[in-house]
């Protein structure tokens, strides 16, 4: 494939050059002549982790988006085994068809099977169906060392947790078979109703997680109350065909500056609370402007500007959630320059199959902010808030945090070195580990 | 329901084409040499909502088995309603003016090949008095460039056949669409330094190439804006292209 390859947030604007096998038997090939050439590399699926997570520290990345193809489909069971670069997307439109769901799915459909393994990655259901790793029967796993592996939980147990949330550090994911879920459409049956608190989201999420398959807030963190929207979702039972897609709009340039400001998001923000009923309101959806509302949208990390822009993923526990949330929304609030996407989700307690997951028990704060040289002093307080409630940062979404808050939040790193492909090395690892 | 036979189906374009014929649930027959590859491929497009999907391998070269490849195509299908032949190889140019039986082999796969297929579907097609035959040639087919005429001027042969065929067939109902890609990022690709902004993917061109079968176009440029580049091209006077370093 011609052309580099970026990390979604453009921060570190780090290029990448991929080499991309096109067939199941190159893989291997591919994988030594890059470990003799470079020394390292690292899988690549589709760009969509914020930071360096996905970059190679030598720079050259093996991209596995065009190892795509279906291998095997029981629709009777809804078990499903493709290769590592089938992104979701594809994976939905064909399993829906026969009354079928992915179980747990990200806020993108573009991420690939490998990257979903990879980061174990969570959605709006964690409450009820915990990570993506737990829908995950097998996999197919290349190793510079040891060759082609089959992982299942009985045949390879060690391999297989390490793998899950392994960071794309123990090997070359070729393939997944995954569990899927029975649906009965593609619509979802959605609950939204605005709050004027940060206690009335405590309230909302206390009363309606337990009700609802799917659960998120969104929350203005610009305005002193931290006020929001609670949406809750469950499959519909009924519905009429799937609607025409909707037109895809992009941006097709990078702006010089982000056009994400203070004035542009206090804007933003009034007018989408404002927008939403303040008692529950009912209404059906189709599945993409509901799980994927950004989608629509294609290439917007771009409206960041040039300098890209970070985010800042945190899971606070149970126990410490709620002062430790008021913190660090008074120390967001305090610095001014906000956030336009900030998210807010319960995760449940069932526990991941992956050594380095990141949910846990608690609650999970998501905000996006433009590169600035200012944000390190912010995320450095934020940083030291997660830390002292017992809480840790998601590597999927993270190019900044210091490597001796990882090693005290991810305890387990040191199995996963152990059980490292020394063929395998990202710029993240490199960083947090040394 | 479409029934499309595909010949060079492990082709970056042959199956994205393929798999948006799958979407619209066609059956497909499926033609390419490397057994495992062709598995693969077979086992991607049923999920992918093709009616059904057939494999049949086959070295193009093989020229005494296009008669058994188009039996088993018309036992599987019935009836053939498009062909997509979209088989070939990149020759190596130096080496071919340097290795005369390199440069046959080469000529016989990207054009003897081809004519000898389109002989034999063109009769078929004549016989059913329907159905649309799309062959991918190049824009390298337009002009003899130093820098690759071997295979231009196999495309060049493609191109002119296809051309015949379609006054020869038009008036028994059948179509011929002759597919000219300019720059397309697949693995045939991979290792010339092309001209970024020039360059589309294997699924943009695919999504070209079906719209432009379906709307029965006659010469297809993918994308549309080769058709300027190669009428300028066409269009040097030879004192002129003969200096020209392309
Ligand atoms: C708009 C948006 C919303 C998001 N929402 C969520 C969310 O709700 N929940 C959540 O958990 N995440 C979310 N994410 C993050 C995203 O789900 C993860 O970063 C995901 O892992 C990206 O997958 P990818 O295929 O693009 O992989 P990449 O980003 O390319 O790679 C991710 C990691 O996987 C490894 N990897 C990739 N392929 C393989 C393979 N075949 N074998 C082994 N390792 C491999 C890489 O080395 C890297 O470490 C979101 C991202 C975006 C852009």
């Amino acid at each position: 494939m011609s052309g580099t390859v970026h990390c979604w947030g453009h921060q570190p604007a780090i290029a990448q050059t991929p080499h991309a096998p096109v067939w199941r038997d190159e893989t291997p090939g591919q994988l030594a002549a890059l470990h003799a050439r470079f020394g390292t590399t690292l899988p690549f699926g589709n760009g969509r982790s914020y930071g360096d997570s996905c970059l190679a520290a030598s720079d050259h990345v093996l991209h596995l988006a065009r190892l795509d193809r279906f291998i095997a489909t029981d629709w009777s069971r809804g078990i499903v085994r493709a290769e590592a670069g089938m992104q979701l997307a594809t994976l939905i439109t064909a399993a829906l068809g026969h009354g079928w769901f992915v179980p747990v799915t990200p806020g993108t459909r573009f991420v690939t099977l490998g990257g979903a393994l990879a980061n174990d990655v969570h959605g709006k259901n964690h409450h009820r169906r915990g990570t993506f790793g737990r829908h995950v029967r097998a996999f197919g796993l290349l190793r510079s060392d040891d060759g082609t592996l089959e992982c299942t939980p009985q045949t390879r147990p060690e391999l297989f947790a390490a793998s899950i949330g392994g960071l794309g550090l123990t090997g070359i994911v070729t393939w997944v078979e995954l569990q899927l879920m029975p649906v009965r459409t593609g619509w979802l049956d959605t609950v939204t109703q605005r709050f004027g608190r940060i206690d009335d989201f405590f309230r909302l999420s206390a009363e309606l997680d337990p009700l609802h398959e799917y659960t998120v807030a969104w929350i203005d963190c610009l305005a002193r109350s931290a006020r929001g929207v609670y949406f809750a979702g469950d499959h519909a039972e009924f519905g009429p065909d799937a609607p025409s897609p909707g037109r895809v709009w992009g941006v097709p340039a990078t702006p010089p500056v982000s056009l994400m400001n203070r004035a542009s998001l206090a804007l933003f923000n009034q007018a989408y609370w404002r927008a939403h009923p303040a008692q529950p309101r009912r209404a059906r959806s189709w599945y993409q402007p509901f799980f994927y509302p950004l989608d629509r949208i294609a290439r917007w990390n771009r409206i960041y500007g040039r300098r890209g822009f970070q985010q800042f993923q945190c899971v606070l526990p149970d126990a410490a959630a709620e002062p430790a949330l008021r913190e660090l929304l008074g120390a967001i609030a305090a610095h001014g320059r906000g956030s336009f996407l900030a998210v807010l989700k319960r995760c449940g307690d069932l526990a991941s199959p992956g050594l380095l997951s990141f949910p846990m028990a608690g609650h999970s704060l998501a905000l996006d902010f433009p590169h600035d040289p200012a944000l390190e002093a912010l995320f450095e307080r934020l940083d030291a808030i997660v830390h002292e409630a017992g809480g840790r940062l998601y590597p999927a979404k993270d190019a900044h945090m210091s490597g001796q808050h990882f090693r005290h939040a991810y305890p387990a790193w040191e199995r996963l070195e152990r059980l490292r492909d020394p063929a395998l090395m990202s710029r993240f690892w490199q960083r947090v580990t040394t | 329901m479409k029934r499309i036979l595909i010949v060079g189906a492990t082709s970056a374009i042959a199956t994205a084409c393929a798999r948006l014929w799958a979407a619209e649930g066609a059956e497909l027959f499926l033609v390419a040499r490397n057994a495992e590859r062709l598995a693969e491929t077979v086992a991607d497009l049923t999920p992918r909502g093709a009616a059904a999907v057939h494999g049949f391998e086959l070295d193009v070269n093989d020229v005494h088995r296009h008669a058994d490849m188009l039996e088993a195509c018309a036992a599987a299908l019935q009836q053939i309603d498009i062909v997509l032949i979209a088989h070939g190889t990149l020759p190596d140019q130096a080496a071919c003016e340097a290795d005369t039986e390199l440069m046959l082999a080469e000529f016989a796969t990207n054009a003897g090949a081809t004519l000898a297929l389109l002989n034999r579907l063109a009769a078929r097609l004549e016989m059913q008095r329907c159905g649309t035959l799309a062959v991918i040639s190049s824009v390298a087919g337009d002009r003899g460039r130093a820098s690759n005429y071997v295979y231009g001027s196999a495309k060049a042969a493609v191109t002119a056949c296809c051309e015949g065929l379609r006054a020869r067939l038009f008036r028994h109902g059948v179509h011929v669409v002759t597919i000219k890609p300019g720059f397309v990022d697949t693995p045939m690709t991979r290792d010339l330094p092309l001209p970024r902004p020039l360059v589309i993917s294997a699924e943009q061109a695919a999504a070209r190439i079906v719209a432009g079968i379906a709307r029965r176009r006659a010469v297809l440029y993918v994308p549309a804006f080769w058709a300027a580049i190669m009428f300028v091209i066409r269009s040097l006077p030879q004192p002129i292209f003969k200096r020209l370093r392309l």
